[in-house]
C-alpha cells in the first residue's frame, strides 16, 4: 500500500518533465522520439526504481539516522547525565555531533543517484581522465567538510553568511588557478549533491541541534546546512583536478 | 542472459554504494552511543529495497532519461531556432521545480518561521500564499538559470565570469535581506535540483556542447545546474525584501 502510495508519487514527481519533453518533441519539433519503446520502458524502470529507493529509505535509514541525530545532540549524552549540563556550551563538548556529521556526510553522498549520474556523464564526456569515482569521492569530502563546519557553526551560533562568503572567495581565487576543463563540472556538483538521500538525513540533524542548544532557535539556525553543503564540493572537486594534474606533472618530470 | 548479468552487476555496485552509510549507522549506534539496532529485519528489508532500487534507477537512467535529453538537444540544433530551444529550457527548469517535492517542504517550513516572526498573518491562507509564492520564485528563477545557461552554452562564454556574478549577487543581496530570510534562501539553491532533474539537465547541456561546433562538451556541456543552484537565492533573498 505504502509503496504504491510511494509509486504514484514518483509518477507526479516526473510527470511535469515527461509532458514537457513530450509536448515539445510532438509540437515543435516534430519528429517521433528514436527508439521509443526503450525510452518507455527506460522510464518505468527509473520510476519503479525511485520508488523502492525512497521506501527503503523511509523504511530503514530515515528513522534510524534520524533517532541517531536526536541521540547525538541530547545533552543527556553530550554532558553523561543532564545534571552536569554547563551553563555556557563549550564548542569542543559536541565533537561527536561534528564526527557523526562528516562521517554521515560523506557516506549519504557516495549513495546519491544524481551524483552517480553527473559522474557517468563526466566519465564519458572526459574521455576517462576523470573517474568515477574520483569524482564521487572528491563530492564526497566536500559534502562531509561542509556539514561538519555546519553543524559547528549551529553549536557556536555564528552567522551563516561569513562563512558562505569566505567559502565563495575560497573558490573565486582556485577558479584562477585551476585547470580550465573541471570548472564548470566543479560548480555543477555543489548542485547536485544535496537530493534524495543527503537533504532529509543533514535537515534532522540541524533540527535536532538547534532545538537542544541552549539559545539557538531551531526555526533560524536549523536552516543552512544544505548550503555549506553545496558550497565546499566545488573547493574540492577543483582540488581533486589541481593534485591530478601536479602528480601528472611530477611523474613527467621523473622520466 | 547477457541483461541480467548486467542487472547483477549493477545490484553488486549499489550495494557497494550503500556501504558507507550502513557502517556509519553501525559504528555510531553500537559503539559511541552503545544502543542496540532496533528493528533489524525491517531494516534489512529496507536496504535490500535501496539496492534494488538504486540499480533499476541507474538501468533506466542511461535507457531512458540521458537519451531523451541528448535527442532533445541535438533536434533543437538542427532546427536551429533558439526562441524555442529557449522556450524548452525555461519550462525544463520551471516545471521540474514548481512540483518538486523538496522544495514544498522547504517553502511550508519557510512560511512558518515567517509567520513566527510576525512577517506574515498567523493564519492558514496567509502562510499558504506566502509558500506559495515562494515556490513560484524559486521556480521562476530556474527556469531563468537555464535560460541563461543554454545562452551561455550557444554564445561559448566562460562560466567563471558570469558565476562570480552571481555570487557578487548574493553577498549584495545578503547585505540587504532581513536575517530571516538568509538561512532559507541559502538553502533552497541546493534542494532545488531533484534526482530526476539533474541527469536530464546533464544530457542536455552535453548534448548542445557536442552538437555546436566550436564547443567542447566537457568546457561548455557542463554547469547548467550550478546556474540553478544559484539564481534561487538571489531571488528568494529579494522574495524575503519585498514581502
Amino acid at each position: 500500500m505504502n509503496f504504491l502510495y510511494n509509486i504514484l508519487n514518483t509518477t507526479l514527481d516526473v510527470l511535469p518533465i515527461i509532458t514537457i519533453i513530450f509536448g515539445f518533441q510532438y509540437l515543435v519539433i516534430r519528429r517521433a522520439i528514436p527508439k521509443l519503446k526503450t525510452v518507455i520502458i527506460g522510464l518505468i524502470y527509473v520510476i519503479i526504481g525511485l520508488a523502492l529507493f525512497i521506501q527503503g529509505l523511509k523504511q530503514a535509514l530515515f528513522p534510524l539516522g534520524e533517532l541517531m541525530a536526536q541521540q547525538l545532540t541530547d545533552p543527556a549524552f553530550i554532558y553523561q547525565g543532564v545534571e552536569n549540563i554547563n551553563k555556557t556550551i563549550h564548542w569542543a563538548d559536541y565533537k561527536w555531533v561534528y564526527l557523526f556529521a562528516a562521517a554521515i556526510g560523506f557516506a549519504t553522498t557516495i549513495a546519491e543517484p544524481s551524483l552517480l549520474a553527473v559522474a557517468i556523464k563526466a566519465n564519458d564526456v572526459s574521455g576517462g581522465t576523470i573517474t568515477i569515482w574520483g569524482l564521487r569521492i572528491a563530492v564526497a569530502i566536500g559534502v562531509s567538510i561542509g556539514i561538519a563546519l555546519g553543524t559547528f557553526r549551529i553549536v557556536t551560533g555564528t552567522p551563516l553568511e561569513y562563512y558562505i562568503i569566505t567559502a565563495y572567495i575560497f573558490v573565486i581565487i582556485q577558479t584562477f588557478y585551476a585547470p580550465r576543463q573541471i570548472i564548470p563540472l566543479a560548480y555543477d556538483s555543489g548542485g547536485v549533491t544535496t537530493s534524495t538521500v543527503t537533504v532529509p538525513l543533514v535537515a534532522a540533524l540541524g533540527l535536532g541541534l538547534a532545538a537542544t542548544i541552549p539559545g539557538r532557535s531551531p526555526l533560524i539556525d536549523g536552516f543552512g546546512l544544505i548550503a555549506f553543503a553545496s558550497v565546499f564540493p566545488i573547493i574540492t572537486v577543483m582540488a581533486y583536478a589541481q593534485l591530478s594534474q601536479l602528480l601528472f606533472k611530477y611523474n613527467l618530470h621523473k622520466k | 542472459m547477457k541483461q541480467l548479468l548486467a542487472f547483477w552487476y549493477s545490484l553488486l555496485n549499489s550495494a557497494r554504494d550503500l556501504t558507507p552509510i550502513v557502517v556509519v549507522i553501525a559504528f555510531f549506534q553500537l559503539i559511541v552511543l552503545q544502543q542496540p539496532i532496533p528493528d533489524l529485519n525491517n531494516l534489512l528489508i529496507g536496504l535490500l529495497l535501496v539496492v534494488i532500487g538504486l540499480s533499476l534507477f541507474v538501468y533506466g537512467l542511461e535507457m531512458a532519461l540521458f537519451p531523451l535529453g541528448e535527442n532533445m538537444a541535438y533536434a533543437f540544433a538542427r532546427k536551429g531556432n533558439i526562441w524555442w530551444l529557449l522556450a524548452f529550457a525555461f519550462c525544463l527548469g520551471f516545471g521540474t521545480t514548481i512540483a518538486e517535492p523538496a522544495l514544498i517542504a522547504v517553502a511550508d517550513e519557510a512560511a512558518k518561521v515567517a509567520a513566527n516572526g510576525g512577517i506574515i498573518a498567523q493564519s492558514k491562507t496567509a502562510m499558504q500564499n506566502y509558500a506559495d509564492g515562494l515556490r513560484l520564485t524559486v521556480a521562476l528563477s530556474v527556469g531563468l538559470a537555464i535560460i541563461v545557461g543554454v545562452l551561455r552554452i550557444i554564445k561559448g562564454w566562460a562560466i567563471h565570469y558570469l558565476i562570480i556574478t552571481g555570487y557578487l549577487g548574493v553577498v549584495i543581496m545578503t547585505a540587504f535581506a532581513p536575517p530571516w530570510i538568509i538561512g532559507i534562501a541559502y538553502d533552497s539553491g541546493g534542494v532545488t535540483t531533484s534526482t530526476i532533474t539533474v541527469p536530464l539537465v546533464t544530457a542536455l547541456g552535453v548534448g548542445l556542447a557536442s552538437s555546436i561546433n566550436g564547443r567542447n562538451p566537457m568546457i561548455d556541456g557542463f554547469g547548467l545546474i550550478a546556474f540553478a543552484s544559484l539564481t534561487p537565492m538571489i531571488f528568494v533573498m529579494i522574495y524575503g525584501i519585498l514581502i
